[in-house]
C-alpha cells in the first residue's frame, strides 16, 4: 500500500492502557533478547561447536535445553545464535536505507526522467515475492552473510523509497522550501537542510517493519538451508537442522524458535508504539 | 510473514468518491485492458532478470553443476548440451519461446548425471498440482475467516472479542512461517499425537488422499495471512461504525443486526477485499517456506532443492512460474476490486 495521509485508518484509536502496556511489553522484550543476542556467547556454559554427549538427548541436568541433533549443546547454541540474527538483520536494515532514502528524495525532488525510472524500478521489485528474489540472490552469488545483506535490502527499499518520495514530494511544496531555492541555494544544500529534518518522522516510524523484516527474511533464508553455513549457531539455522531430533528433543527447535518470535514480537511492539505516539499510524508499508 | 508487495496501479481504498459523467466506452474494459499490457511487461521485465540473475554465476552453469574438480572435457560436454556456447541473448530468446509452448528447457543437474528424463516440463506438474491444492484450499478459508473474525473485532473493538482476536492475529501475523509451524507441530504432533509433522506422499500420490496432512501446512498459512488482514478489517470496520449512515440507521430504529449486515460490514468489505487480494498473492511466497517446514512435494519445495542444488535451469523456471502467478493474482484481484466497489472505477481512469 503506498504511503499517504489516505492509509492514516484505524490502529490510531487504540484504548490509552493497551498502548502503553504493548510498548512497554515491547521495549522489555527487545532490551533481554537484545541482551541475550550480544551478551550470551560470554554466558554460554560451552562453546556453540562442540559436541558434549548424545544427539538428541533431553533436557536433564548439565543441560537445561538438551542436546541438538549433533550432541552439542542448545543452551550455548541459543546463546550463541542470537548474534547473527540481530548482526545481519541491522546491517540490511542500515543498507535499506542507505538505498531507499536517496532513492527517494531523488525521485520526489528531481522532478526529471529519474522519477518514472526509479519508481518503475521499485515497482519491479515489488511485482516478485520477496523470497523468490532472496532465492534468486543465492543462486547467483552463492551462500554467505553478504548476499543475505544484499538481497534483504533489495527486497526491502522500495517500501523505504516509497515513502521517502510521497513525504519529499510533500515538503517540496512547502513555503520554506521555496524559499530556499528562491535564496539560490544548491538541491543538495537545499534537500539536507529543509527536506530531510522533515521526512524524518515517518522513516522512524517506519524502521521497526524493516527491522523485523529484515529478520524474518534472513531468518528464512537461514531456515531454508540457503544462507549461513552449518556449524554456524544462527537461531533460523537451528530450527532447522534440528527437526530431525523433533520427537526426543523438541526444545532443540522450539527454544531457537521462541527466541526469534521473542525479538520480532519485541521489534514490533516497540515500533507500533512509536507510531501511536506520533499519532498516524500507517497500513502494512 | 507477509510480503511488503502491494498492489501497484492501485488507488488506495479511500478513494474520494467524485460524480463523474459516464463516458462511452466500458471502463472496466479499458481498465482490464491496461492492467493486462503491464502485467505483460512486468513480466517480460521478470523473465529477463531471473534470466540475468541465473547467468552471471561466477563460472558457467554447467561448471557450476559438475562441481569445481569436474574436468573439461566433463564441462564442455553438457556446456553443448545445455547449449551455453550461444551468445546470452540467443539463450535468453530460445528460453524464452521454449516457454511460449511449455518447454522449460532441460534440468542441468539431471543431464550432468546423464538421465535421459531431463526435460523440467515433465517433473513440474505433479509439485504444481501439489501447490494448487495447498494454495486453493487455503484461499477458500482465508476470505470467510479473515472477513468473520476482522468484524467481530472491529463490531467488538476495545472489548474482550477484540483482545482475543486481535491479540494472537497481531503476533501470528509477524512471526515468520517457520516458527509458526513448528509451534504447530509441537502442539499437533508431539503433544497431541494426532496430525503428522510432515506430509510422506510417494511420488504421484496426491495430497488430498492423506488430508490429514494438509491441515498443518494450511493452518500455518492461515495464521500469518488471516493475522494480517483482521488488522485491516478490523480498522475498516471501525471506522465504517463510526460514520453518520451508520448512525442515522440506528437512530432510525433498524435493527442491529441489519445495521452490521446492510450498512457496515457491505461498506467495509470494499477495503477488504483489497486487502484479502494481497494476502492470496501473499501465498505465492508464502509457500516456499511452508512447503519446506512440511516437506510438502510442492513447487516451493522444488525451487528451495533446485536453489540448493545450483540446477540453473530448474530455478529459472520455478522461478518464472511463481512470478507469473503472482503478478496474475495482482491482476485479477485488482479486477475484483474494481468490479466489486464501483466508486473505484472513476479512480482507475
Amino acid at each position: 500500500m503506498t504511503a499517504g495521509p489516505d492509509v492514516r485508518r484505524g490502529r490510531t484509536r487504540a484504548p490509552g492502557l493497551a498502548r502503553d502496556w504493548g510498548g512497554r511489553i515491547g521495549a522489555v522484550l527487545l532490551v533481554l533478547l537484545v541482551g541475550v543476542a550480544l551478551a550470551g556467547p560470554l554466558l554460554a556454559p560451552h562453546s556453540a561447536t562442540d559436541t558434549v554427549g548424545i544427539p538428541g538427548l533431553p533436557r536433564g541436568p548439565g543441560a537445561p535445553l538438551g542436546l541438538d541433533f549433533l550432541g552439542r549443546d542448545v543452551l550455548s547454541r541459543v546463546l550463541y545464535g542470537g548474534r547473527s540474527t540481530l548482526l545481519l538483520g541491522g546491517a540490511a536494515t542500515v543498507l535499506t536505507y542507505l538505498i531507499g532514502v536517496p532513492a527517494g528524495l531523488v525521485a520526489g525532488y528531481s522532478r526529471t526522467a529519474l522519477d518514472p525510472l526509479i519508481m518503475r524500478g521499485v515497482d519491479v521489485v515489488l511485482s516478485f515475492p520477496a523470497l523468490l528474489i532472496m532465492l534468486l540472490a543465492v543462486t547467483a552469488f552463492g551462500n554467505g552473510p553478504v548476499v543475505l545483506v544484499g538481497s534483504a535490502a533489495l527486497v526491502l527499499f522500495p517500501g523505504v523509497a516509497r515513502i521517502v518520495r510521497t513525504a519529499t514530494a510533500e515538503v517540496a511544496t512547502r513555503a520554506y522550501v521555496e524559499a530556499a531555492m528562491a535564496r539560490g541555494e544548491r538541491p543538495a544544500a537545499v534537500v539536507r537542510r529543509e527536506i530531510l529534518p522533515n521526512i524524518v518522522p515517518p522513516l522512524v516510524a517506519d524502521l521497526g517493519i524493516r527491522f523485523s523484516w529484515s529478520i524474518i527474511l534472513i531468518a528464512s533464508v537461514n531456515f531454508l538451508g540457503l544462507g549461513l553455513r552449518p556449524p554456524t549457531a544462527d537461531w533460523g539455522l537451528m530450527v532447522s537442522e534440528n527437526r530431525s531430533i523433533f520427537a526426543t528433543n523438541p526444545l532443540a527447535v522450539l527454544a531457537p524458535a521462541a527466541m526469534l518470535a521473542l525479538l520480532i514480537i519485541g521489534v514490533n511492539l516497540v515500533g507500533d508504539a512509536y507510531v501511536r505516539r506520533l499519532g498516524r499510524s500507517r497500513g502494512r508499508p | 510473514m507477509l510480503g511488503t508487495q502491494s498492489a501497484p496501479g492501485l488507488p488506495p481504498p479511500a478513494a474520494p468518491e467524485t460524480a463523474r459523467p459516464e463516458t462511452g466506452r466500458h471502463p472496466v474494459a479499458g481498465f482490464l485492458a491496461r492492467r493486462l499490457a503491464t502485467g505483460i511487461v512486468t513480466l517480460l521485465v521478470a523473465s529477463v532478470l531471473i534470466f540475468l540473475a541465473t547467468n552471471i554465476l561466477p563460472g558457467n552453469a554447467a561448471q557450476v553443476v559438475l562441481g569445481r574438480n569436474a574436468t573439461g572435457p566433463a564441462v564442455h560436454k553438457l556446456e553443448a548440451e545445455l547449449g551455453l556456447g550461444r551468445p546470452v541473448a540467443v539463450r535468453y530468446l530460445a528460453w524464452l519461446g521454449g516457454m511460449t509452448h511449455g518447454d522449460f528447457g532441460q534440468s542441468a543437474v539431471a543431464r550432468a548425471e546423464g538421465r535421459p528424463d531431463a526435460a523440467i516440463s515433465a517433473t513440474l506438474g505433479s509439485p504444481l498440482a501439489d501447490s494448487a491444492i495447498l494454495a486453493g484450499l487455503t484461499a477458500i478459508l482465508l476470505v470467510p475467516l479473515t472477513l468473520l473474525f476482522g468484524a467481530l473485532a472491529g463490531l467488538y473493538a476495545r472489548r474482550k472479542t477484540d483482545w482475543l482476536i486481535s491479540g494472537p492475529a497481531l503476533i501470528a501475523s509477524g512471526l515468520p512461517e517457520f516458527v509458526t509451524g513448528s509451534a504447530l507441530i509441537y502442539v499437533f504432533f508431539t503433544w497431541l499425537h494426532v496430525l503428522p509433522p510432515v506430509a510422506l506422499l510417494s511420488p504421484g500420490q496426491s495430497p488430498l488422499s492423506q488430508p490429514r496432512a494438509l491441515v498443518l501446512p494450511i493452518l500455518t498459512l492461515l495464521a500469518v495471512a488471516v493475522g494480517a488482514g483482521v488488522r485491516q478489517v478490523r480498522a475498516g470496520m471501525i471506522e465504517v461504525l463510526d460514520q453518520d449512515y451508520v448512525r442515522f440507521a440506528r437512530l432510525n430504529g433498524i435493527g442491529e443486526g441489519r445495521v452490521i449486515l446492510r450498512y457496515a460490514l457491505r461498506n467495509a468489505l470494499a477495503p477488504s477485499v483489497q486487502i484479502i487480494a494481497q494476502n492470496l498473492q501473499y501465498l505465492v511466497g508464502g509457500i516456499i517456506v511452508v512447503e519446506s517446514v512440511f516437506a510438502y512435494p510442492g513447487i516451493g519445495t522444488y525451487l528451495v532443492n533446485a536453489v540448493a542444488a545450483r540446477d540453473v535451469t530448474e530455478v529459472q523456471a520455478a522461478a518464472i512460474i511463481l512470478a507469473a502467478l503472482y503478478i496474475v493474482i495482482n491482476i485479477v484481484a485488482d479486477l475484483i476490486v474494481v468490479l466489486l466497489v464501483p466508486r473505484l472505477r472513476t479512480a482507475m481512469s
